[in-house]
């Protein structure tokens, strides 16, 4: 059962037509669900946390796995610079994002076909349906997070001003993880092939981002070839990384035309990938 | 303003037939299929309107008061489900359009969302919150909520724990506790307890006393009636009646689309049949001999069938089939009796075959009911979903199926004897471990 239009004291009309092509995203509509979002995410973390032995741990567990193996494989072995930091905490605050964006699209790439007994049976904006997918790994992140600033205190490193843009990188890599999710959320409903991609596409975006090398590296190729640098910023999650490790650790990272050619890819990532979803949400009760 | 509660005009909706059986693609598919229709587009112009499809729903129109309470009846596949789906914004009508005034309660489904690893009272608030209600207004009515489910010892259990029957009346009462202006109800109530029907009964019937509008979708005849002062009869895509509800059930039940326990013929003219043998009428009746609509899963239900035999000299053979409500054949069966081996003098006669208990799933069965000559081979008549019948599991707290709690799949359910025994009190592991000392 669904209560769709809104206050209750003026009996608003719903006129229910056919609709084609692209429509207007109403964004007002999605804030009247905000509560089921609210719940949306709220039942994940639940029985995310429920169902598994190690519940909570896991947040902390897959990152420091993670950042261990580098270490030793990356840092220690193929001694990849590490831009002056100690290589733990280099990585671990590269994966950071990273474990956040990795997570949240492959949940949010199969959020509409795992919702289908809810898409068939109930109205409401189905873009609810990705952000909760998505919103729920902040959980994670946080619990995540915690470590890091454990290992700041361990190594001694004091953040500089630069912090106060954290908040401002943590929306542009929610809004990656967004942006993509809803357009292969949408493509995975009509073509199920998606979910064997979604992994290695996963992988493969992996290495083009700075998580294991520092971003220098690249950027100083990038020169020698005679290509602005932003080309690289064009991968959005660049930004992401080496903007978390500059605001939080204070690397030599400039947020300059890189971070700006990511936020300009970002947003049209987001924009688009909401539109697309609107104009394919009109099969989805038949098709899904 | 205009003074309705539901407003639909000209509403149609189209399905690709294609694409209603293989839902969705592979990319595969579609790279080998575009070319391919690029080429038919440019060979047979015209040829791609063609494909296949059907419209669930035609040129449907109506509008409903305020207050109003209003029933949809109709065979299975007549458009009713879509029509919800429509109403509800599920999905889009392809031409047309419907207008709703006031806030939507669509229940299509009992516990839509529910999940199994959270508790009774968690999945009030989530269920709550996908049927559109507030956070406060839930937290308000939860205890009234609670009680109406007779579940307030289990509310902290996760509901993986519960009987089917705890399951299903916790999530009526959320859905039954929600206050929109208008409500539309699929067929929910066919499941659950008889006691616990008439509760949701009452429950819909005083909602539709506060003024409410209610539009309400059953196969339930008595409760079409009981409940709705209006009814629309829908029959492929069409609305083919609109009144007042016993009317309309009358007529639903005299054209024979109706689903109905008992159907008799009042005009021997118009007993259906060739010129050998006529079918006058067909009844399900319960253990007692009553005449029954619904039965419990584990009683036997019998299914008679009169007829008259018109002319002399043929062997005749009845039959009925069941299905359920997906139109999934379930079973059927032929009187075997070696004496119909024998030609058939004329009279009337009433053939009855008995259902055992523990066989029928839970649902509506269809039955159809025929008569075949035999050597040779010539069927009299078959009527195709001549009566029907709910079946009915308990679903209080004392299981009717041993300790299985969960909703169980198929089309028949039945009981059958097991045998376990212990063949050797050694593992291969232990004998493949003696083998190597």
């Amino acid at each position: 059962m669904s209560l769709h239009s809104l206050p209750a004291d003026e009996p608003s009309i719903v006129r229910i037509v056919p609709t084609g092509g692209w429509t207007s995203l109403r964004l007002k509509e999605v804030w009247t669900y905000r509560e089921l979002l609210y719940f949306l995410i709220w039942r994940d973390v639940k029985v995310r946390y429920k169902q598994t032995v190690l519940g909570a741990v896991w947040a902390i567990l897959q990152p420091l796995m993670t950042m261990l193996v580098f270490t030793i494989f990356f840092g220690r072995l193929a001694k990849i610079g590490s831009d002056g930091l100690p290589y733990p905490i280099f990585s671990y605050a590269g994966l950071l994002p990273w474990t956040f964006f990795a997570q949240g699209l492959s949940q949010s790439s199969a959020s509409l076909v795992s919702s289908s007994n809810l898409i068939k049976k109930i109205y409401f904006p189905r873009l609810v349906i990705p952000i909760s997918a998505v919103l729920g790994g902040l959980v994670d992140f946080a619990i995540a997070f915690v470590v890091l600033i454990g290992m700041m205190v361990y190594y001694g490193i004091r953040p500089s001003a630069a912090i106060a843009f954290l908040p401002i990188l943590l929306l542009l890599v929610i809004a990656t993880t967004l942006g993509a999710g809803m357009w292969l959320s949408s493509l995975n409903v009509e073509y199920r092939d998606v979910r064997y991609v979604v992994p290695f596409f996963v992988q493969l975006w992996l290495f083009v981002t700075p998580v294991i090398y520092p971003s220098s590296r690249v950027i100083v190729k990038l020169h020698e070839l005679g290509l602005p640098s932003w080309i690289y910023g064009l991968n959005p999650m660049v930004s992401a990384v080496e903007g978390f490790r500059w605001a939080l650790l204070g690397t030599g990272w400039q947020p300059g035309s890189v971070l700006v050619a990511s936020c300009a890819v970002t947003i049209l990532l987001l924009i688009s990938g909401a539109f697309y979803l609107r104009r394919m949400e009109r099969t989805f009760a038949d098709v899904v | 303003m205009a003074d309705f509660a539901i407003r639909v005009q000209g509403l149609g909706k189209q399905f690709q037939i294609g694409k209603r059986r293989r839902s969705y693609k592979t990319v595969r598919e579609t790279l080998v299929d575009v070319p391919r229709r690029l080429i038919q587009r440019l060979t047979s112009r015209g040829r791609e309107s063609e494909r296949e499809t059907i419209w669930a729903l035609k040129d449907v129109s109506f509008e409903v008061a305020p207050g109003e309470v209003i029933g949809i009846i109709g065979h299975n596949g007549a458009g009713k489900s879509t029509l919800l789906k429509i109403l509800s914004r599920i999905t889009e009508p392809t031409v047309g359009f419907a207008e709703t005034r006031g806030r939507v309660g669509s229940l299509l489904e009992v516990g839509t969302g529910f999940h199994l690893e959270l508790t009774g009272r968690e999945n009030v608030y989530l269920n709550g919150a996908i049927l559109g209600m507030q956070r406060s207004e839930i937290a308000k009515k939860f205890d009234e909520i609670v009680a109406f489910a007779e579940v307030e010892t289990f509310i902290d259990t996760p509901v993986k724990h519960y009987s089917s029957g705890m399951y299903l009346r916790l999530a009526f009462a959320v859905a039954a506790h929600l206050e929109p202006d208008i409500l539309i109800v699929d067929e929910v109530l066919a499941v659950g307890d008889a006691r616990f029907q008439r509760k949701c009964l009452n429950k819909m019937q005083s909602a539709g006393q506060q003024g409410r509008t209610v539009l309400f979708v059953s196969h339930n005849m008595p409760a079409i009636t009981r409940l709705c002062e209006r009814a629309l009869l829908l029959d492929a895509g069409l609305v083919v009646k609109d009144g007042p509800a016993p009317e309309v059930v009358s007529h639903y039940l005299s054209t024979g689309l109706g689903t109905t326990a008992a159907r008799e013929w009042s005009d021997p003219d118009e007993y259906p049949g060739r010129h050998v043998v006529k079918l006058c009428a067909v009844r399900v009746k319960s253990e007692d001999g009553r005449i029954t609509d619904a039965v419990d899963v584990r009683r036997p239900v019998r299914i008679e069938m009169e007829y008259e035999v018109r002319k002399e000299g043929f062997k005749l053979m009845p039959h009925f089939s069941f299905s359920n409500e997906e139109g999934v054949t379930a079973f059927s069966v032929n009187d075997p009796d070696p004496a119909l081996r024998e030609p058939r003098p004329l009279g009337r006669y009433l053939s009855t075959v008995r259902i055992p208990g523990d066989l029928l799933a839970e649902g509506t069965m269809f039955v159809s009911a025929g008569i075949s000559a035999i050597d040779p081979f010539v069927k009299q008549f078959f009527v195709r979903d001549v009566v029907a019948f709910q079946v009915i599991d308990r679903t209080d707290d004392e299981l009717g199926r041993g300790t299985v709690t969960k909703y169980m799949r198929g089309v028949v359910r039945p009981l059958l004897k097991w045998e376990t025994e212990l063949l050797s009190a050694e593992t291969s592991a232990a004998i493949q471990a003696k083998a190597n000392t």
